[in-house]
């Protein structure tokens, strides 16, 4: 089972009281009724959908109720850190553990998944 | 018109009237009926709430509050679950207080199991994924989350003893794992 830390909770819960929420730090253009179509498809649908490093908004819906985001590896699954909605991007390259290989694939860190 | 004076009026049913359930480990009992608020208020409204309702609102993760038989149960950073066991008028309390506040009168949208015994936290596992040790989820703490597919709010009212909280709607499927979950917390 995945544990998730809900900084509002400020403990770690299991995966199945959340949902995610798409991808976080999408600003809302001020001027939306001034887009092009395509400009508007680019903010509103586009996404990387990165290999690696995500931020992704989620729920604590099955608990606190509240929207925080997550910087997420989407091949291991694993979080590297949650933070408040509102808070900048945090500076991962000081969160990451030194020891941590890049990983390659799930089942390379499946036994370590948290 | 005239006709409806003395006709019988509709009786309220409770979902799990009479329920009783569980296993020598763990016992299940239906909860009795009581007041119920959903609150949500920003922290500057907290303090003249708190004096409305006559107990300290908790603004930490978990926790609770009690007085004489009313509780109140964080739920989120905003967001209280309160519960009057002796059916008080709390719609009425909080809109004196002159707060912005939003206030939902629950009494009837919830339903509550008494999960009794010293397999409670095994019967309550049964479908729940939260660590219920009494160090991480002492006396008095509090909890939205899951049973099963249903959402519940778990509040530990003593070392064997859980008060789950459940919409009506649930309260079968509720009443029914956990009476399944008791079962298997006597083994
Ligand atoms: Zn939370």
């Amino acid at each position: 089972m995945l544990l998730i830390y809900c900084p509002y909770c400020e403990e770690e819960r299991s995966e199945l009281e959340f949902r995610q929420a798409g991808d976080a730090h999408i600003a809302r253009p001020t001027n939306i009724t001034e887009l092009t179509d395509e400009e508007f498809e680019a903010f509103f649908f586009l996404r990387d959908n990165v290999k690696g490093l995500t931020y992704e908004r989620w729920r604590h819906l099955n608990g606190c109720g509240r929207f925080f985001n997550a910087a997420r590896d989407t091949v291991s699954d694993k979080f590297v850190t949650t933070y408040k909605a509102g808070l900048p991007k945090p500076d991962i390259s000081t969160l990451r553990p030194a020891t941590e290989a890049t990983v390659e694939t799930y089942e390379a860190t499946e036994s370590n998944a948290k | 018109m005239a006709d409806l004076i003395g006709a019988d009026l509709a009786t309220r049913t409770l979902p799990l009237s009479g329920f009783h359930g569980g296993s020598g480990a763990a016992s299940l009992s239906a909860a009795a009926p009581a007041t119920r608020l959903s609150l949500r208020a920003k922290p500057d409204a907290v303090a003249a709430l708190s004096l409305a309702l006559g107990l300290s609102l908790p603004t930490r993760p978990k926790t609770s509050a009690s007085s004489h038989g009313r509780h109140a149960l964080w739920l989120g950073p905003d967001e209280w679950l309160v519960i009057d066991e002796n059916g008080a008028d709390m719609m009425g309390a909080v809109a004196s207080s002159g707060t912005l506040h939003s206030a939902t009168d629950i009494s009837h949208r919830n339903t509550a199991v008494i999960v009794k015994g010293r397999g409670a936290e095994v019967a309550i596992n049964g479908g729940c994924p939260q660590d219920l040790s009494l160090g991480i989820f002492p006396v008095g703490a509090c909890s939205r989350t899951v049973l099963g597919k249903a959402e519940v709010v778990l509040f530990r009212t003593a070392e064997d003893t859980f008060r789950v909280e459940c919409w009506r709607s649930f309260a079968p499927y509720v009443s029914g794992l956990l009476n399944e979950a008791a079962e298997d917390a006597g083994n």
